[in-house]
């Protein structure tokens, strides 16, 4: 199962590489290449466009996470996720998802390093990161590229749906495992 | 948005006074912004290439072809985006780029979204229904197999990496619903009201 996966998710890109222009050149008589070239272009100036947004919000998050101010949060967090029996050593890995995917990644090294990955807080941590995302980095760079300035609700709405995948993540591992 | 961004300066600097981290703090603000600037030409690359790709498809008509297939779902999701219209089958490519865990695809392609839905709004700097929607589907994460965490966990010597797949796909299911619900529901609260000239600042 896991080398099928390796091995699938190796033949995506090449398979699209190579099956949209076929079909296209093929079937539909297009100039691949011109085409190509057109939609490409575009990608140059969305890269630039979002490069402010994204210092704004990777310059205040960064910021938080070498102050320490995220050890202050989890301890404040703590006695109510003790409560409800949610593993305090997984809270930083709840806490730091939305706003920082490499950060993250490193927070679940460590996880796995002390409790090992097969363990009830290694699954749950593995199980975390597949249903939340890094939410403040997403809303930052969508609505950057296009200058909206006035989110509306999309952020409590996002962040609603992280707390939900950590909380569903939570209950999954203690029916599954 | 400003709220958040203010609070997290603000934290930082108050916690950085009080625990002595300030060196660390301001480092990191440069650090930050030098990395945000790599990362955003870095993208540059993979958009260039799958917006390419896309072009390409969207003349062969495969991009509509996806779009009409899922013309139902996307009907309840974008009420107000019309059924033929470019920005779903960018939608569609996004949602399909990030199920697989093709991150580096899925940016590109919900940009390009972001950009067509922005042609239907009426008020360039405010969102629509439709990009709250969108976004919300988007940061809820949909993949299938979290592929980056699987590596992690062959890394870390795990007896079976992949035995979270099962669980991980029941709770991105649950946290995209509840996103997706949610981004439905906020939309009418008077707080977040489209055509309130105050509605927007809340967030």
């Amino acid at each position: 199962m896991k080398d099928f996966l390796n091995a699938a998710a190796h033949w995506v890109v090449p398979l699209l590489l190579l099956g949209i222009p076929l079909y296209a050149y093929a079937f539909r008589k297009i100039r691949v290449y011109e085409s190509f070239i057109e939609g490409a272009k575009e990608g140059f100036w969305i890269g630039v466009k979002i490069i402010p947004y994204l210092v704004g919000i990777l310059v205040a998050i960064g910021m938080f996470r070498a102050s320490g101010a995220m050890d202050l949060l989890v301890g404040l967090l703590r006695p109510l996720t003790s409560l409800v029996g949610f593993p305090p050593e997984a809270l930083p890995v709840a806490l730091l998802r939305p706003l920082s995917g490499s950060g993250t990644l490193g927070l679940i090294s460590d996880v796995f390093k002390t409790f090992g990955p097969d363990g009830f807080i290694g699954r749950l941590v593995s199980v975390m990161e597949g249903s939340t995302e890094t939410t403040f980095y997403v809303l930052a760079i969508y609505f950057g590229s296009v200058a909206i300035r006035k989110t509306r609700h999309a952020l409590p709405a996002s962040l609603l749906g992280d707390l939900t995948g950590v909380v569903a993540a939570y209950i999954v591992c203690r029916l599954l495992f | 948005m400003n709220i958040v961004w203010l609070g997290l300066i603000v934290l930082a600097v108050l916690t950085a006074a009080i625990r002595g981290t300030m060196p660390e703090v301001s480092s990191a603000a440069f650090l930050s912004a030098k990395s945000a600037v790599e990362l955003a030409i870095g993208l540059i690359g993979a958009m260039a290439l799958f917006l390419g790709l896309m072009r390409v498809a969207q003349d062969a008509g495969l991009v509509q072809a996806l779009a009409r297939a899922l013309r139902p779902l996307f009907r309840w999701l974008f009420p107000k985006v019309p059924a033929d219209h470019p920005a779903l089958g960018a939608i569609a490519l996004n949602i399909g780029a990030n199920m697989l865990g093709l991150g580096d695809a899925a940016t590109p392609m919900g940009l390009k979204a972001m950009q067509e839905l922005q042609e239907l709004n009426p008020d360039k700097e405010t969102a629509t229904d439709a990009m709250c929607t969108f976004l919300a589907l988007n940061s809820s994460s949909v993949q299938l197999v979290p592929a980056m965490v699987i590596g992690l966990r062959v890394a870390a010597g795990s007896h079976n990496p992949s035995e979270i797949i099962i669980a991980a796909i029941l709770a991105t299911t649950c946290s995209t619903v509840v996103a997706v619900l949610a981004a439905k529901a906020f939309s009418r609260l008077p707080l977040f009201r489209q055509d309130d000239p105050q509605g927007g600042q809340a967030a």
